[in-house]
């Protein structure tokens, strides 16, 4: 018995000491991508160095991001917000809409919408990048227009994206969409009297998902707006500082953006944490 | 089972010519049987559920046809006229002024979009008929038609989805049908630098892009096709299973009895995928970079001379991006995993330990085999996401070290997407980025079908019930 508490001991020591490694492997990047932020762009130097910690802490790197006359850091922030707000208010209205048809109603051609769907999303997104820019060019939503064009864009597609929502629709029980309807309700007061209620996790899911990915948006974002400082977001504008030739002097500098970014972001995410692992979940089982 | 698949094709096939039979059986009958109210609506829509007081259904059609009308006279003919050569006058310079031509790109962009337009016009024409047939066959059997307000409260009753739909449907049209049907159209014309309208004009080439792909030979880019091809297959394999594995090894940790903090591990993992990626990965780029910390610190501590080439070495890159790749990828995994080891029922391992089972033959015969069967479509789903992980390969080394012994400015890290998105957005080479992306569907479309065919949840549903 005794043999069998002290391997359980060993095991169990064994395991703390593997998770802390883990830990700090998986925090030293954003251990780092604060300590260097702080690092002083005047006295010390704004580039790469070969020491974490810097000499001086000092807040240089997050003036320069609000002084509007050097950069447009404030406006991509801005111009980010309103585009995850957008696309994360319109993308799950969308995609309630189309789970809902789906998975309740029974219509001809439901089954080829779906099949045909999925063909779709086989095909590379990026290889339709220079039709899409034409067609958004033909409304004026490029470059000074490109912030309500990227909300089109993101939003437009979104119905095939409806897999993880239907699947959640279809564990409620039909017999209670029956029994609503003996009882004389229509189809569209069963949707947004009783579904919808009831879909809360789902819903928060699908805004949450909506909302994080306009902040990682590099690659038809600086398609987009392209040469126009103004309509980038924050990805394309900052990406743009580690790119560039001069990006020594900046790499600080994307430090302190970086993580003016990750604080609202992420505590947004482990706010909602508990929805978001319910929804990836229920839809990596159901595939 | 091949048999089997054999037999399905060919009843599917029967199936669609049946259905078009009695399609065409339906036109027949009505326009012999129907009234001559019935026999206007075949060519002006909507004539017949007018006349009989359904006016929602009769004008909508109508509309439909002065729509299709309207356009095809004032837009999309001078463009569908032209779409067999794609525009034959080409812009010239005057003196001073510029003269423009045929624009190949709005030819075949809207010669596209008239050809949608014609489809539609005949099913449109199509469901005009059967609305017809149906009306009369109501009346005849001495029934009342529904009145216009039914018709229109049936949008929020009985044909909801017909609203709920409208919306998404067109958007899908016009932002991915549309744009998806005019690249692949594309990768069969001269579109490049070359031929960029509206100065130039390009035109159909037939098959020689596809030729030029896999060609070994002079101008074809057959070897770096081939090399990108491997490592877009290698890299998907590598970075699903290394983070399925790992990522539930972590999770087992995590959910090991005696471990205290649960929560404090797990929120430490999910950091990374909390964090916007541009912002993690654009970091640990520069944390590896031959400059950055982890080459800095190295030196200074005397384990190494000089800086190791973490993203300048080919094998080396491939390498560190699999290992980035684990950091983002095992918290995703993580928290999947933990909620579905949850599920599975406790007393198994009970007995299994009675048995004198060691934790690694448990792990084997039973966590295994469940998480396999439950996350079988999901890994697929990795896997096709993984051929097409942009981000964690352009954030991170840009498809580089390029060579020169690679055809279109292919990098050794490329994948078939990024390699795509530089001839897109640097090279402006159309013509292959279409091909390029015709190849990764079909890559997708056959991994996918085989496997999925293959997965044990999908052969046999009941299986872990």
């Amino acid at each position: 018995m005794k043999s069998y508490k002290t391997k359980r001991a060993i095991g169990n020591a064994v395991g703390y000491i593997i998770l802390i490694l883990i830990s700090i492997i998986w925090l030293f990047p954003f251990v780092g991508l604060v300590l260097q932020s702080f690092r002083s762009y005047a006295t010390e130097y704004g580039g790469m160095v070969d020491y974490l910690v810097p000499k001086q802490f000092s807040l240089d790197n997050y003036k320069f991001l609000f002084d509007s006359s050097q950069t447009n850091y404030l406006m991509w922030y801005k111009n980010t917000i309103i585009i995850a707000v957008f696309v994360s208010l319109l993308q799950t209205i969308i995609q309630l809409c189309v789970s809902y048809s789906l998975s309740r109603m029974r219509f001809a051609g439901r089954t080829f919408l779906m099949r045909f769907w999925l063909i779709l999303g086989m095909f590379p997104g990026f290889l339709t990048m220079i039709c899409l820019y034409f067609l958004l060019k033909q409304f004026g939503l490029t470059q000074a227009g490109a912030i309500p064009g990227l909300i089109l864009v993101s939003v437009a597609s979104s119905g095939m994206g409806y897999y993880v929502c239907k699947g959640y629709f279809d564990t409620i029980p039909k017999a209670l969409d029956e029994a609503a309807m003996i009882d004389g309700a229509t189809r569209s007061r069963i949707f947004f009297t009783m579904i919808i209620p009831m879909s809360k996790p789902i819903i928060i899911y699908t805004a949450l998902v909506a909302f994080m990915a306009p902040w990682c948006d590099y690659v038809f974002a600086s398609y987009v707006a392209f040469g126009h400082d103004t309509s980038y977001n924050v990805a394309v504008g900052m990406t743009r500082w580690v790119w560039t030739n001069d990006y020594q002097g900046y790499f600080t500098r994307f430090c302190a953006g970086g993580v003016l970014v990750a604080i609202p972001v992420t505590l947004l995410f482990m706010f909602l944490q508990k929805y978001y692992v319910e929804g990836v979940t229920g839809g990596a089982v159901k595939g | 089972m091949a048999q089997d698949a054999g037999k399905k094709k060919t009843t599917v096939a029967s199936q669609f010519f049946k259905a078009v039979g009695n399609g065409f059986k339906d036109i027949g009958v009505t326009f012999k049987e129907g009234d001559w109210k019935t026999k206007i609506s075949y060519l002006i829509f909507g004539f017949g559920p007018i006349m009989r007081g359904q006016i929602l259904i009769g004008v909508a059609l109508l509309a439909c046809e002065a729509l299709f009308i309207w356009f095809m006279t004032g837009f999309g003919w001078q463009y569908l006229s032209k779409i067999s050569t794609l525009g034959t006058v080409a812009t010239k310079k005057v003196g001073r002024k510029t003269v423009y031509g045929d624009n190949s790109f709005l030819i075949l962009l809207f010669g596209v979009l008239a050809i949608f337009a014609v489809i539609a016009l005949i099913a449109i024409w199509y469901i005009n008929i059967k609305e017809n047939r149906k009306e009369e066959l109501i009346l005849r059997n001495g029934k009342k038609l529904p009145s216009n307000g039914e018709v229109f409260h049936s949008l929020f009753d009985r044909n909801f989805h017909k609203t709920l739909l409208a919306l998404p449907v067109t958007g899908i049209f016009v932002f991915t049908v549309l744009p998806i049907a005019f690249m692949i159209l594309v990768a069969f014309t001269n579109y490049d630098k070359n031929h960029q309208s509206p100065t130039n004009l390009f035109t159909w080439v037939g098959l020689s892009n596809f030729k030029q792909l896999v060609s070994f030979s002079g101008a074809g880019i057959g070897p770096t096709f081939v090399q990108v091809l491997a490592w877009t297959l290698v890299w998907a394999l590598f970075a699903t299973f290394t983070n399925y594995f790992l990522g539930l090894a972590v999770a087992m940790l995590i959910n090991k009895k005696g471990i205290k903090f649960k929560r404090l591990w797990r929120t430490i993992l999910v950091l990374t995928i909390a964090v916007p990626q541009f912002v993690s990965l654009l970091y640990v780029m520069k944390m590896f970079a031959n400059d950055g910390l982890i080459n800095g610190y190295l030196i200074k501590w005397g384990i190494i001379k000089t800086y190791i080439p973490f993203w300048t070495d080919p094998l080396l890159a491939r390498i560190t991006i699999i290992v980035v790749n684990i950091w983002i990828g095992i918290p995703y995994m993580m928290l999947i995993a933990t909620g579905l080891l949850m599920n599975i029922p406790e007393d198994l391992y009970e007995s299994a330990r009675i048995d004198g089972a060691n934790p690694w033959q448990m792990f084997r015969s039973i966590t295994l085999p469940y998480m396999l069967f439950v996350t079988g479509p999901f890994l697929l789903t990795q896997f096709t996401g993984n051929l097409n992980n942009f981000n964690v390969i352009y954030l991170l080394t840009q498809g580089k070290p390029q060579s020169v012994n690679l055809a279109e400015k292919a990098g050794y890290s490329d994948l078939l997407i990024t390699w795509l998105y530089k001839m897109t957005v640097n090279d402006t080479n159309y013509r292959m980025a279409a091909v390029i992306g015709i190849m990764v569907f079909v890559v997708t479309a056959v991994i996918s079908l085989v496997v999925y065919n293959m997965l044990p949840s999908v052969r046999d549903e009941e299986g872990f019930q």
